[in-house]
C-alpha cells in the first residue's frame, strides 16, 4: 500500500474539513515554559490523513484536546489563534455548541480504550447513548445502525458484542468499539490520540490497515497523533512534526520520511530502531560457549487451578467460570543461554515473557521445572537463599519513573547493591560515582534525587545500579518501552556497549521485534507461555519457520519504508 | 521536605490561622505554672465569680480559677491526646505494614483482628476499657489508643500494598535487601504523607475523645481538664455559662485548628489532589 496518492493531497490543499491558523495554548504559570503549543498553523483536508508526530511533552496531544475544547481549563487555555472546522471558529464556539459538534462532527479515539468505556454499561448501550442524543431515530433503527458499524469496523458476532461489557472483549476488540463509536454518527473528522500505542503489535496492524479502510469508505478526515515513525509510514498522507510546542516540519508523508529537511526530524527518523538485524562482526571477545543459564521444563500458573472448586461450584457445576482463571503463563519452557551471549525474549503481552524474566530472578516461584545459574539450582529457594546469588543475575526494569525510590539519593541507590554484597561503604560510593561516568552521567549525580533526572537518565542510574554487583547475567525487562524514540536508541546502544565492555550475558524482554535486532544476536519468540520458535536474529528474521513469528514480522509498522532505507542510511529515496 | 512544600503549606492561610491557635495552645499548656500561677483544683475566690471581676474567666462553683483550670487542663488534654495518637499510630503502622508487605495469611489474620476492633462502637469500647482499667491517665490513653488504631492499620495496610509492587521495591528484592530494611528504608518513608495526615487528625478525635470521658466522669483523677470542667459546670449552665462556654470554645478552636492543619497538610504533600 502506498502511503500517499496525489489525488488525497490536492484534496487536503483544496478542501480543508479543518484548519488551525496560529493556534497557541498557554500553560499555567508554574510549567516548564509558557506555551503548550506555539502558533501552529495546520490544515487537515477531507478524506486526508494527518499525522501529528512528536516525542513526549511536544504539544501534540494538547494541540489534539484543544480542537474539541477539552482541555483541563483554567490551567490550559487557548491563548490564541483559530481552529476552522468548515469555516467555523472552533476557538470561539459556546459550550452547547461544542457539544453538538463532540461526536456530531468531530469524533475522538483515546490511547486507552479499556479507560474510554464505562465498565459498568454494555458496548450497545454505550454507542446508542450517543444515537439518542444526536438523532431523533426510534430504538429498532438506532439498534441497526449500531449492528451496521460494527459490521463496518469487523468486529466479531455484532449481536453479542451489543449485549457485552467492556471487560469480555480483548483489546483490539475494545479499540475497534471505540472506532465504531467514533464512526457512529459520519463525522467529518476523526481525531485519534495514540489509537494503537497499548495494542500488541499485530492488533496494531489490524486496527491500522482498519482505519485507512474506513477512511477511504466513508471518506473521512483523520488527524492521527503518534510517536512512531512505523505508524506513519503506514498510515499518512501527510505529516506534521512537532518539538516543544512548535511545528518543526510539514510534509507530504513520503517527502518528510525520506527525505527529512529539519535536523530533529532527521534525529527521531534515524533513531528509530531498524528491522535489519545488526551485523556482529564481534561475535562476543572469545566467548565459551557454556550455558550460564539452563532451563528445564519450566512452568508457572497464575489463578484459581491450585483451589480447586469451592463448595459453591460443586453445588452448582453448570456454573462453570471458576475454572476461568487459571493462566499456565510459562507453559513447559527449556532455555539454554550461553555465556556471553545477548538472547532476546519476544512476545506480546500475555506471552509469559516478563513471567519467565521474573521467575529466573527470584520475583515469583516457578511452581516446576528446574532452572541453573551458573551450575546452581534456584527453583524453589527461598528469599535468604536467593541473596549469594544476587551478585550473579541482575534486572532493569520497565518504567524508570518507578523503579528508583524518591527519597533516595541516587549515589545511595546504586551503592547499596555493592554494600549488600559486603563492599565498604566508601568503596562501594567510589564504585558508584565511576558507574555513573560509565552510563555517561556526571559524578556529582550521586548527590541528587531521582526526580531532578529524565527518563533516559533514570534508566541509566537503573542500568548503574544493576551493574554495582558485577553481574554475570543482565536481564532487562522492557528497558526502552517507556522511552521517547531518540532516548531508546541511546540506551540501546549504552547497553550493548557495557555488555561488551563487561561480557555480560544478556537476557532482553521486549515486545518490539526492531528493539531486539538491534541489541541481541538470537531471539527467542514466546507465545501463551511457550517458546515457538527461537534461533539467530538474522536466520529467524530472512527465514521465519513458524506462522506466529511470521504473522509478527508482517505486522512491525513501516517495515516497507524501513526496508527501503535500512541498507544505506545516508541515501534517500526520491519521492514526488 | 522541599521548600516548595512548605511555601504551600504556610502560604496557605487556614493552616496559618490554625497553627497560630495551636501555637498559643501549646505555649499555655508549657508555661502554665507561670501564666497561671494559681492551683486550678485550689478555692482561690469566691464561687461564680462574672469573668472579668478579679478572675479573667471567673471562678467556678468552689470559687476555683476557670483561667487556670483552662491553662492546666490544656496540659492533661494535649498531652492524653498525642501520646494516645503516637501509640496508636505506632501500633496500627506495624500492623499494617506487616498485613500490607506480606499478604496472604499474616494479612488475612491481621485484618480480621483489625476489623474485630472496628465493629465495636468506639466510644463504647473506650468506656469500657476505662471503667475496667479503673480510671486514671494511663487508661484513657490505653482506652483511646486502643480504639484508635486500626483505620491507621488500614491506611497504612493499602499504601505499603501499592508500594510493594512498584519496581523501586522489587529492585531492592533483587539487590538481596532484607525484608526489614526494605520496609522501614524504602517503603516506611514512601508511605508517611497519609500517615502524617490522619495522624494529626486523629489528635483532634483524641481530644474529643479524652473530653467525653472526663465529662463522664472518667477521666484522669487529680488532672484538670476541658472535659472535666463541662463535665463539672453543666449543672450550673443558666446561672453561670462561662464555666461551660469558656473550655467548650477551647476544644472547639483546637480541634478546628487541628483539621485546618491537617488538612493543608494533605494539600501541601498532594498538590495534585487540590482542588480548589
Amino acid at each position: 500500500m502506498t502511503a500517499s496518492s496525489p489525488k488525497t493531497l490536492a484534496a487536503g490543499a483544496n478542501d480543508p474539513v479543518l484548519e488551525i491558523r496560529d493556534l497557541s495554548v498557554a500553560l499555567p504559570t508554574w510549567a516548564d515554559r509558557p506555551l503548550a503549543v506555539k502558533s501552529v498553523s495546520l490544515t487537515v483536508g477531507r478524506g486526508e490523513t494527518l499525522c501529528v508526530v512528536g516525542e513526549s511533552g511536544s504539544g501534540k496531544s494538547v494541540m489534539a484536546r484543544s480542537i474539541l475544547r477539552l482541555l483541563p481549563e483554567p490551567h490550559l487555555r487557548i491563548a490564541g489563534g483559530q481552529i476552522l472546522l468548515d469555516g467555523e471558529d472552533l476557538a470561539m464556539a459556546d459550550a452547547p455548541r461544542m457539544r453538538q459538534i463532540r461526536g456530531g462532527q468531530i469524533a475522538m479515539v483515546f490511547q486507552e480504550p479499556m479507560v474510554a468505556l464505562n465498565p459498568l454499561m454494555t458496548i450497545g448501550r454505550q454507542i446508542d447513548e450517543i444515537l439518542e442524543v444526536h438523532t431523533d431515530w426510534g430504538r429498532a433503527e438506532r439498534r441497526r445502525r449500531v449492528i451496521a458499524v460494527f459490521e463496518d469496523v469487523r468486529l466479531p458476532d455484532p449481536e453479542f458484542i451489543v449485549g457485552a461489557y467492556p471487560h469480555e472483549l480483548s483489546g483490539g476488540q475494545r479499540q475497534r468499539v471505540m472506532i465504531a463509536m467514533s464512526l457512529v454518527l459520519e463525522p467529518k473528522l476523526i481525531i485519534a490520540d495514540e489509537p494503537t500505542t497499548a495494542l500488541d503489535v499485530t492488533t496494531e496492524a489490524q486496527v491500522l490497515t482498519l482505519l485507512k479502510e474506513l477512511q477511504t469508505k466513508h471518506g473521512t478526515a483523520l488527524l492521527f497523533i503518534t510517536h512512531n515513525f512505523g505508524v506513519v509510514a503506514e498510515i499518512a498522507d501527510r505529516v506534521a512534526v512537532m518539538r516543544s510546542g512548535e511545528l518543526v516540519e510539514y510534509g507530504i508523508a513520503g517527502d518528510v520520511l525520506n527525505n527529512p529537511q529539519h535536523p530533529y526530524t532527521k534525529a527521531l527518523i534515524d533513531a528509530v530502531p531498524s528491522l535489519v538485524p545488526r551485523k556482529h562482526s564481534d561475535p562476543a571477545p572469545d566467548a565459551p560457549s557454556e550455558p550460564i543459564l539452563t532451563v528445564r521444563g519450566l512452568e508457572k500458573t497464575y489463578g484459581r487451578s491450585a483451589a480447586g472448586p469451592t463448595w459453591l461450584t460443586r453445588l452448582l457445576p453448570s456454573r462453570g467460570r471458576s475454572q476461568r482463571g487459571a493462566v499456565k503463563a510459562v507453559n513447559k519452557v527449556d532455555l539454554d543461554i550461553r555465556r556471553g551471549s545477548a538472547v532476546a525474549l519476544v512476545g506480546e503481552s500475555g506471552s509469559g515473557k516478563s513471567t519467565l524474566a521474573r521467575c529466573l530472578i527470584g520475583l515469583e516461584q516457578a511452581d516446576a521445572g528446574s532452572a541453573m545459574i551458573a551450575g546452581s539450582e534456584i527453583v524453589g529457594l527461598s528469599r535468604n537463599a536467593w541473596r549469594p546469588l544476587r551478585s550473579r543475575v541482575q534486572m532493569v526494569f520497565q518504567d524508570p519513573f518507578a523503579s528508583l525510590n524518591p527519597r533516595t539519593k541516587v549515589g545511595d541507590t546504586i551503592a547499596r547493591g555493592a554494600i549488600l554484597q559486603g563492599e565498604r561503604p566508601d568503596a562501594a560510593m567510589e564504585q558508584a560515582r565511576n558507574l555513573l561516568n560509565l552510563v555517561g552521567l556526571d559524578a556529582k549525580a550521586a548527590e541528587r534525587y531521582p526526580h531532578e533526572f529524565s527518563g533516559g537518565q533514570r534508566q541509566r542510574i537503573g542500568i548503574a545500579r544493576a551493574l554495582a554487583v558485577k553481574p554475570d547475567i543482565l536481564i532487562a525487562d522492557e528497558p526502552v518501552s517507556a522511552l521517547d524514540v531518540s532516548v531508546q536508541k541511546q540506551v540501546l546502544d549504552l547497553l550493548d556497549d557495557l555488555r561488551r565492555q563487561f561480557g555480560l550475558t544478556m537476557l532482553f524482554i521486549t515486545h518490539d521485534l526492531r528493539v531486539a535486532a538491534h541489541v541481541c544476536e538470537e531471539i527467542v519468540v514466546l507465545k501463551n507461555g511457550a517458546i515457538v520458535e527461537r534461533g539467530m536474529t538474522a536466520e529467524i528474521f530472512a527465514n521465519p519457520r513458524h506462522e506466529y513469528t511470521r504473522t509478527l514480522l508482517a505486522s512491525v509498522p513501516g517495515r516497507e519504508w524501513q526496508r527501503g532505507r535500512a541498507p544505506s542510511p545516508g541515501g534517500h529515496q526520491a519521492m514526488s | 521536605m522541599s521548600s516548595s512544600f512548605w511555601i504551600r503549606f504556610l502560604g496557605n492561610p487556614r493552616v496559618l490561622l490554625g497553627l497560630i491557635w495551636l501555637a498559643l495552645v501549646v505555649i499555655g499548656a508549657l508555661a502554665a505554672p507561670l501564666i497561671a500561677p494559681l492551683d486550678p483544683f485550689a478555692i482561690s475566690g469566691k464561687p461564680f465569680v462574672q469573668p472579668l471581676d478579679g478572675f479573667l474567666f471567673g471562678t467556678d462553683s468552689l470559687g476555683r480559677s476557670v483561667w487556670s483550670g483552662l491553662v492546666h487542663g490544656a496540659r492533661t488534654t494535649l498531652l492524653i491526646a498525642v501520646i494516645a495518637t503516637v501509640a496508636a499510630v505506632a501500633f496500627g503502622g506495624l500492623l499494617g505494614a506487616l498485613s500490607g508487605f506480606y499478604g496472604g495469611r499474616i494479612d488475612n489474620l491481621l485484618m480480621r483482628i483489625t476489623e474485630f476492633f472496628q465493629t465495636i462502637p468506639s466510644f463504647i469500647f473506650a468506656i469500657l476499657l476505662v471503667a475496667v482499667l479503673s480510671p486514671s491517665a494511663t487508661s484513657v490513653v490505653v482506652a483511646i489508643a486502643t480504639v484508635s488504631w486500626p483505620p491507621i492499620a488500614r491506611i497504612v495496610r493499602a499504601e505499603v500494598m501499592s508500594l510493594r509492587s512498584r519496581e523501586f521495591i522489587q529492585a531492592a528484592i533483587t539487590l538481596g535487601e532484607r525484608d526489614s530494611v526494605i520496609l522501614f528504608r524504602q517503603i516506611l518513608p514512601n508511605a508517611l504523607s497519609p500517615l502524617i495526615v490522619t495522624g494529626s487528625l486523629l489528635v483532634a478525635t483524641a481530644i474529643l475523645t479524652e473530653s467525653a470521658l472526663s465529662f463522664l466522669g472518667l477521666g484522669a483523677p487529680n488532672f484538670m481538664s476541658w472535659g472535666f470542667m463541662i463535665g463539672a459546670g453543666r449543672s450550673f449552665l443558666r446561672d453561670a455559662w462561662w464555666l461551660v462556654a469558656i473550655p467548650g470554645i477551647a476544644i472547639l478552636l483546637t480541634v478546628l485548628s487541628i483539621n485546618l492543619v491537617g488538612e493543608g497538610l494533605n494539600d501541601a504533600l498532594n498538590p495534585r489532589l487540590r482542588t480548589s
